[in-house]
């Protein structure tokens, strides 16, 4: 059996994508084997996932889940869909992590901010100018709507304080620091070190500027609590935050997200 | 007397309590998380635990930006 746009279709040994998009009605210009682009000469194998579609089709809602999740490699995004992700703070930080989040597939995302969209925001941060003056936490919400549907979110429109994280956060399966205040950064290991055991935890310290890219790394603090920095870099006059050194440091925390998630740290090591 | 912070050996004086010993290094003591002897310390913690002669200190230093 082949799966076509998530579907079950009967596999023919020596069959080729062009004959799949011709028994599907031959329009189909955008063609995925196995999350990946493929050409019409390519030779299937029982079981691959294919995914054909024509350019500027406008999709049901239906089809639109399955089309979300044909660039995803096989097995990983049915795993990110079951996960619940915290973030703390949606600034440069925290906008960008919840984007890069819902375009893999994370199933929930529980989003905290007290304050608003305002102009200074916009070198770095996700929102539109549109959005100036609207609540972080609704404007973001309605930012993941328009990338991906099918993302749960849930919003905590107030300003954290260090005995709240324990309990707000106490059934996510990671939980992503990405405060501007030094002292909530602290606030926030703290109380994930004392009262989330068993969540996975990606702090951010050091990443103002224009500084070299390589100096922004990922490194273990504990098990399953990782700190994304350079951790000198430090916001201040004269070193703003910069949209593409914030978005290094953003991605890095996404993407350890991720590899807890789906278990490929090695936490023994 | 000695401890030994994040690897290095430091020589301070005896009785120094953690929130000092964070400001005598020049950090803003709210922004550092705090291991010592193998326990995350509390923030109300740091005015009050004395470091002794061969304490362990991890500091986790944070600096702004988000």
């Amino acid at each position: 059996m082949l799966l076509v746009n998530e579907r079950a279709f009967p596999f023919n040994s020596g069959m080729t994508l062009a004959d799949l998009v011709k028994e599907q009605g031959g329009d189909a210009d955008i063609l995925l084997v196995n999350g990946y682009p493929a050409t019409l000469d390519t030779a299937l194998s029982d079981g691959d996932r294919c995914c054909l579609w024509r350019r500027g089709k406008v999709p049901s809602a239906e089809e639109m889940r399955h089309l979300l999740y044909a660039r995803h490699s096989p097995g990983v995004q049915s795993r990110l869909q079951e996960r619940v992700v915290g973030i703390m703070g949606l600034g440069g930080l925290g906008s960008l992590v919840a984007i890069a989040l819902a375009r893999m597939g994370i199933g929930s995302l529980l989003l905290a901010d007290y304050d608003v969209v305002e102009p200074t925001n916009l070198n770095r941060q996700q929102y539109f100018v549109d959005q100036i003056g609207q609540k972080k936490t609704s404007a973001l919400r309605d930012i993941l709507q328009r990338v991906n549907p099918h993302v749960s979110v849930t919003i905590i429109d107030r300003r954290l304080v260090e005995d709240d994280i324990g309990v707000l956060f106490q059934n996510v399966h990671a939980l992503v620091e990405c405060f501007d205040d030094p002292a909530m950064k602290a606030a926030g290991l703290r109380a994930a070190l004392h009262s989330l055991p068993g969540v996975f935890y990606v702090c951010a310290s050091g990443l103002a500027g224009y500084g070299e890219n390589n100096t922004i790394r990922t490194r273990r603090l504990y098990p399953g609590i990782y700190l994304v920095g350079d951790e000198l870099s430090a916001a201040a006059p004269g070193q703003g935050l910069m949209a593409a050194r914030v978005g290094i440091a953003a991605h890095q925390q996404a993407n350890q997200v991720v590899r807890l998630l789906l278990d490929v740290e090695n936490e023994a090591g | 007397m000695k401890v030994l912070c994040n690897g290095e050996a430091q020589e301070i004086a005896s009785g120094t309590r953690v929130a000092d010993y964070i400001r005598q290094l020049g950090l803003d003591i709210y922004s550092v998380v705090v291991e010592c002897d193998g326990r995350i310390l509390t923030r109300e913690e740091y005015g009050s635990h004395e470091l002794q002669d061969g304490s362990v200190l991890e500091l986790i230093r944070f600096v702004g930006g988000g």
